[in-house]
């Protein structure tokens, strides 16, 4: 039990003391039992900060302290650091009178809540007692979900580092949304030349198991040991076996949309999504075959010289144990059909920016071709939209961030293709912050010649041969009107599809269901609130190419500083039973979620210490009371609720 | 003196508290009457603490927890749900308004959803005057 306890109140510049009178907090905490000192000062996070706290605690001969300062999410790590060094972290506890004061609440009340709350901190603190962490084993392995390029970077990483690597895609082939790509900008490299090497190096390199047309479907555990169930979805065709001669595709009967190609191109149902895929090898679409009897049709297995088909194969479930987990699951456009005023769905003219995508890309549906879908002829007249469904209250109000780059890509290659055509964008602002991005887009309006228009539009509809695009120029005030061949917008990014299930099963928060939340949106860009899983790509939030390889690598970094290690520190704050009191009435045994509750031979509870992660429902649900919660007991919880009260 | 109440708030760590760090963040002002105790699950939160605050002369008891399904720790919001039944029928029996006594599940992003369900707690408190058990 600490008798001589020290507070510390923050300052935090203005943030604090700008609304808190911090030194009547301090006089009002002098006088509070068991506080033996208390001190106000400007940054306590700062380094004379913290000298502040070690003097203190030598100089006072302190043993509990207690800052009062931000949340406990942001420096109660800093600060427990601090006190390391003279005794337990567990003596030292933050009153978050920052999130939960200074920012919400009028001066005096806020003065008032915060006085309230370091009295509640001391009171806990008083009884907190030391423990050791408890070390558990790692399982020094990692698990990638998305073999975008955000996965393919992370996973490539890690295993270049000398640890396994399982990468989880849910399509036939990894590559993601760069693999449809034709050129990058600002440099106009090749999307796949420079994607497709790093998918071949995933495929060959020792430390990672590929598993493609695959699906996470459960996960649970705690860092450094995750298991894992991975739904291996049947592709009908061996993977080791294929030689991607192509002869089944060519006998296949059935012909469907191509996903690959945003739909705009067929493919067969035993098909490939493209040229380079990885792993190369025919996939079998079991929705679109006839029928996986022989009976029905056979073609394709009868065609096959490698005797690659088997209509037998099954789906699998593999089970995998991991100790850290990167999601990577990239990002969707913004559902079309829900931008009516752009006539989207009804006219095969108005087309997305992937859709434009792939038709500039030398291996889609019209090699490279730009041409306008109703009729096949090269369109002369091109109006790009930018903002389509991004920075709009109406749909999604967030900015997409690559859209004004990728546009003046697609306008510039379009001039490149149709010499004599003329290009419009329609813009809100043109945001170009990356390196070498300004220049790119003085090069576009200057040397290509294509006409910007600031303004939005406000409505497209056909008009004989022709679209009629009626938007405003504001910077002349006057009204626009195009008739062009082809409309290409810039639709908005949103997480894809299937966010929110991973989220679901990885138990972090979404952003308005869109993308995945980080753990500090300054600090921690790359983790999530849970300890031991990262993200990486367009699931976090809309990004261009070099930002998701980066956020890729420091993630595969913060996973290394998980499984370079044989163990790892687990919070020691966990369930201890009474053994002498307990009845053995069993209750915290079926409340538990982790079997941490296991039943002795004598009848009565016991906390297995590994598997515990602390959560105090068992002590809660004890009809006698007679579970402890370390440094959260009964007592302490009462304590505070009566000096707040 | 208006009657401004005393509410006692028990916020699991993962979402409803950092859901509050959220308000913060992000300057959302709401009243002051509410003092969080942070707790590392909803369904931590024993029945008897519950009673506790009331007893010590609370007004209203405010629960956040994550939203179903969400839980970090798989199930507790659910325990934490089914003894807020349990306790709100027996503070009706005992005298107490079963609505001094409110559940909710915020998630780490909905900073204003706190700051709003705090807000009209608030106020259904104020509207139904100090609690009976009040000394």
């Amino acid at each position: 039990m600490a008798r001589r306890i020290g507070v510390f109140i923050c300052h935090c510049g203005i943030n604090i003391a700008g609304v808190i009178d911090v030194e009547k907090v301090a006089e009002e905490m002098r006088k509070y039992p068991g506080v033996a000192f208390a001190t106000t000062y400007q940054y306590m996070c700062s380094d004379p900060g913290q000298n502040l706290i070690r003097e203190k605690i030598e100089e006072e001969n302190l043993d509990a302290v207690v800052v009062a300062a931000c949340s406990p999410s942001m420096h109660e790590e800093t600060f427990r650091s601090v006190c390391k060094d003279y005794f337990s972290i567990y003596r030292c506890e933050m009153a978050n009178i920052r999130e939960q004061s200074s920012w919400v609440h009028d001066p005096e009340e806020a003065t008032e809540k915060a006085i309230k709350l370091l009295k509640a901190t001391v009171e806990k603190v008083r009884e907190n007692e030391d423990f050791n962490p408890i070390m558990v084993p790692v399982e020094r392995k990692c698990l990638v979900i998305g073999g975008g390029i955000a996965g393919i970077q992370a996973a490539l990483d890690i295993a270049d580092a000398g640890y396994k690597v399982i990468l989880v895609e849910k399509e036939p082939s990894i590559g993601g949304r760069m693999a449809q790509l034709s050129e990058t900008f600002p440099t106009l490299d090749c999307s796949q030349c420079i994607l497709t090497p790093k998918m071949v190096m995933v495929s060959r390199h020792p430390n990672i198991k590929l598993l493609s047309y695959s699906e996470v479907i459960e996960i649970s555990g705690f860092v450094g040991n995750f298991n894992v169930k991975i739904l291996k979805n049947p592709r009908y065709v061996d993977e080791d076996k294929c030689t991607v001669c192509g002869d089944c595709e060519k006998v296949c009967p059935v012909i469907v949309p191509n996903e690959f190609e945003m739909k705009r191109a067929p493919r067969k149902a035993i098909f490939i999504p493209f040229p380079q895929a990885v792993p190369s090898t025919y996939t079998l679409d079991r929705e679109a075959c006839l029928g996986l009897a022989p009976l029905t049709c056979a073609e394709c297995r009868d065609a096959c010289e490698a005797d690659a088909i088997n209509y037998d194969m099954q789906a699998k479930v593999i089970e995998e144990k991991v100790g850290a987990i990167i999601v990577a699951t990239g990002y969707d456009l913004y559902d079309k059909n829900k931008l009516v005023e752009y006539g989207y769905g009804d006219d095969d003219d108005i087309i997305t920016s992937l859709e434009f995508e792939r038709m500039l890309s030398a291996s889609g549906p019209t090699g490279g071709k730009i041409i306008k879908p109703s009729t096949g002829e090269e369109p002369k007249k091109v109006v790009f939209i930018q903002c389509a469904g991004s920075r709009d209250v109406q749909h999604m109000p967030y900015c997409s961030s690559i859209c004004c780059m990728y546009t003046a890509k697609h306008a510039l290659l379009y001039k490149h293709n149709v010499h004599d055509g003329e290009a419009y964008i329609f813009y809100i602002d043109i945001r170009a912050t990356g390196k070498g991005y300004e220049e790119f887009i003085a090069r576009v309006m200057e040397e290509e010649r294509i006409n910007y228009i600031r303004g939005k539009v406000a409505k497209i509809f056909r008009e004989g041969d022709k679209i009629v695009v009626y938007g405003i120029d504001t910077l002349t005030g006057k009204r626009v009107e195009i008739k062009a061949d082809l409309v290409v917008l810039a639709m908005a990014i949103v997480g894809k599809k299937g966010t929110k299930d991973i989220a679901k099963l990885l138990k972090v928060a979404v952003d308005d269901g869109i993308f995945l939340k980080e753990a500090h949106p300054k600090l921690k860009p790359v983790e999530a609130l849970s300890r031991g899983i990262y993200f990486a790509g367009c699931a976090q939030s809309p990004k261009d190419i070099p930002a998701v390889v980066a956020q890729a690598s420091a993630s595969a970094s913060k996973v290394l500083s998980i499984i370079s290690k044989d163990k790892l520190e687990k919070d020691p704050l966990i369930a201890v039973v009474d053994e002498e009191h307990c009845s053995g009435c069993g209750v915290c045994i079926s409340v538990c979620p982790y079997e941490a509750m296991q039943r002795q031979p004598n009848g009565k509870a016991k906390c297995i210490e590994a598997l515990c992660e602390g959560c105090g429902t068992c002590a809660a649900s004890c009809p006698s009371g007679n579970i402890e919660m370390r440094n959260y007991k009964d007592e302490q919880i009462e304590k505070m609720i009566e000096v707040i009260i | 003196m208006s009657f401004e109440p005393k509410i006692v708030a028990f916020l699991c760590n993962w979402c409803a508290y950092a859901g509050a760090d959220m308000a913060g963040t992000s300057r959302l002002k709401y009243p002051a009457n509410v003092v969080p105790i942070r707790v590392m699950c909803s369904g931590r939160i024993d029945a008897e603490f519950i009673i506790d605050a009331f007893e010590k002369g609370a007004d209203g008891v405010f629960i956040g927890g994550c939203h179903p399904g969400d839980c970090h720790y798989v199930s507790g919001n659910y325990r934490a749900r089914r003894r807020v039944e349990m306790v709100k029928k027996l503070l009706s029996q005992m005298g107490v308004n079963e609505k001094r006594l409110r559940i909710e599940w915020v998630s780490a992003t909905e900073g204003k959803k706190f700051a709003t369900v705090i807000e009209e707690f608030v106020d259904e408190i104020k509207k139904l005057g100090p609690s009976p058990w009040r000394k």
